[in-house]
């Protein structure tokens, strides 16, 4: 009986609180998500079939023309075309060197946290810095490549102004700074291992490569298809890093989406052609994470 | 098979120290030597840049183009000196550190309320409104710049601190929220029920007892927060337009383009740019790994 007025107390109380609680706590994220997320991202839409300079209304009402301009663009191809080829190497290159480097230094052995840290610490810089630093190396004049070519004495390379040359170079600081955090994920997938799998694997004289290939790999999988999300996502908003190194050029051989946003779109105020870029990346990346999701991540 | 159980039966402490043993002598010179070998190469190829960059803004523009590698000739402690003594230097770093900080406030007070209401209060339309954040989740900002502009114009707030900050508190909600969501979960029910057939309502709830307790999120998500707006380039750069308000990202490529030939200063910039986060990650370098990694495999 005593309980159950308690009880009845206490559904009283929880009707009659959760209406403050509703209303004071839920707007704000609301609002600012609302405002600043998703209006945008519908207005972006919109915007993109109109001939808009930003001023005024927009009222030249032109249909698909945006995107028929954008797809005949060669720099916009070649901006998707980058962005390909940075997914490809991101997962050709960096995630098996990521996975190489945590089976390293994932081992209790002397030194590992310090190395841990080292190759993580790319990570937190801006990657403004990281451009600007390698644009050092990188120079002709100056960097450590005119220093190595002199060395050899053959003529400098000018990397970064060769338009064959330019989009390896930036892929080359791509995975200079982000293979430590998918080492991170790498280290914690790791650890997380059951190490009496490995026990029972070398008492049954299992080779290292066979415990790797049977073991690691298949308890891994999880990991690694976040890791992949992550740099398929990451690849595809690269921007920050593009402008200290070469701004996209030499003739636009190292555009990616969002630097020809940047140039095409937003310094020229052209409103309208800039959305049409930002609404093919949006559904880009919309396909690839449902499509992703749907795919490999069901069951984690 | 009776002879395998037996063996994985055995106590766990005889069995790792069993491994211990065999691992430590297991391990040839051969495999030691590549280990290390490998390790050591890596992390020259990460150092290298960053030492030739600290030690390049010592030298003189002469010295670097002989030896960029190696130490100065001579130690020009002016290059750095100089840069020390601007306003510039410490301004931008203001600027930088006054957004990062409203960001991370604001991120913390708007995400952690909405995230408390979804994990406790039950009503009408939460799991779409939980959906609806999490769509923030799936593109970048880059997407919705432009009308980002416009918006942010059209309410004034072009060229402020908050024209800046709103977009970035914005845009880190969805994963603020789901990370807050799950930590707020697994806070045990019975101290939430005993609280309220107290009388305690859920504003007080979720002042005196989820926010104590929340620490290790609280100090996750504003890791987080505080990274990508002190590291952001993008939105400052289309929302601001005055060089005094400018952010570090922002004003060491403007000091790039003005000094670009003189490599020695613009090396001895970046250096004093990143000594900040370089320091505060060595000091606190749990915490920032733990965090931005926990950050993404949990979101």
């Amino acid at each position: 009986m005593i309980g159950a007025r308690a009880q009845g107390r206490g559904g009283h109380n929880r009707i009659g609180g959760t209406l403050p609680v509703l209303i004071l706590f839920l707007p704000p994220a609301l609002l600012v998500f609302t405002l600043f997320v998703i209006l945008p991202m519908g207005e972006a839409a919109w915007y993109s079939l109109y001939d808009w300079n930003g001023y005024g209304l927009p009222e030249k009402f032109i249909g698909l023309k945006n995107f028929e301009l954008l797809f005949r663009n060669g720099a916009f191809r070649q901006a998707l075309a980058n962005n390909a080829l940075i997914i490809v190497i991101s997962l050709a290159i960096q995630l098996p060197l990521a996975l190489w480097l945590a089976t390293m230094v994932s081992h209790r052995i002397p030194g590992a946290v310090s190395f841990r840290l080292i190759f993580f610490m790319p990570y937190v810089l801006a990657d403004v810095a990281a451009g600007l630093i390698w644009r050092f190396v990188y120079d002709g004049d100056y960097g450590l490549f005119a220093a190595i070519a002199s060395f050899f004495s053959v003529a400098s390379p000018y990397v970064l102004a060769d338009k064959n040359l330019a989009i390896y170079a930036v892929l080359g600081v791509i995975v200079w700074k982000y293979f430590g955090f998918h080492m991170m994920l790498f280290i914690a997938g790791l650890q997380s291992i059951d190490k009496s799998y490995y026990e029972a694997a070398e008492m049954d004289g299992a080779t290292r490569w066979q415990r790797f290939r049977n073991i690691t790999l298949p308890l891994l999988a999880p990991t690694i298809r976040l890791s992949v999300f992550f740099s398929v996502i990451g690849s595809l908003q690269l921007f920050d890093m593009i402008m200290p190194l070469t701004g996209g050029g030499p003739s636009n051989s190292t555009q990616t989406m969002v630097t020809f946003l940047y140039s095409y779109g937003i310094t020229r105020m052209k409103v309208g052609f800039g959305s049409a870029v930002g609404v093919v990346l949006f559904i880009i990346c919309v396909t690839l994470a449902f499509g992703y999701k749907r795919i490999f991540m069901r069951n984690d | 098979m009776t002879e395998q159980t037996l063996v994985v039966a055995k106590p766990a402490a005889v069995r790792r120290a069993r491994r211990d043993i065999f691992s430590k002598h297991r391990m040839s010179f051969v495999t030691w030597l590549y280990l290390y070998a490998s390790l050591f190469l890596v992390a020259a190829v990460v150092l290298l840049p960053l030492l030739t960059t600290g030690l390049g803004g010592f030298k003189t523009l002469g010295d670097l183009r002989v030896n960029p590698f190696g130490l100065p000739a001579q130690w020009i402690w002016s290059n750095y000196l100089d840069i020390l003594g601007s306003t510039r230097y410490w301004q931008m770093l203001a600027n930088s550190l006054i957004i990062a900080v409203l960001t991370v406030v604001l991120t913390l007070a708007v995400a952690a309320m909405a995230a408390f209401t979804f994990a406790h209060v039950k009503f009408f339309g939460s799991g779409f409104l939980l959906n609806y954040f999490l769509i923030g989740l799936m593109f970048p900002v880059a997407t919705a710049i432009l009308p980002l502009f416009i918006r942010i114009r059209d309410l004034g707030l072009l060229d402020t601190y908050w024209g800046v900050v709103l977009p970035q508190v914005a845009f880190g909600l969805g994963m603020s929220i789901m990370l807050f969501r799950k930590f707020f979960q697994n806070v045990p029910h019975e101290l939430f029920d005993a609280a309220l057939v107290d009388g305690c309502g859920y504003i007080r709830y979720f002042w005196h007892i989820t926010l104590p307790l929340s620490r290790p999120i609280l100090a996750t998500v504003g890791i987080v927060a505080f990274v990508n707006s002190w590291n952001s380039y993008l939105l400052p750069l289309i929302l601001l337009n005055t060089e005094g308000k400018y952010p570090w990202p922002l004003g060491i490529m403007v000091y790039q383009g003005e000094y670009s030939t003189d490599w020695q200063l613009v090396l001895a910039f970046i250096t004093l740019t990143i000594l900040p986060t370089i320091i505060v990650f060595f000091a606190a370098q749990k915490h920032i790994v733990a965090g931005l990694t926990a950050g993404a495999v949990k979101g």
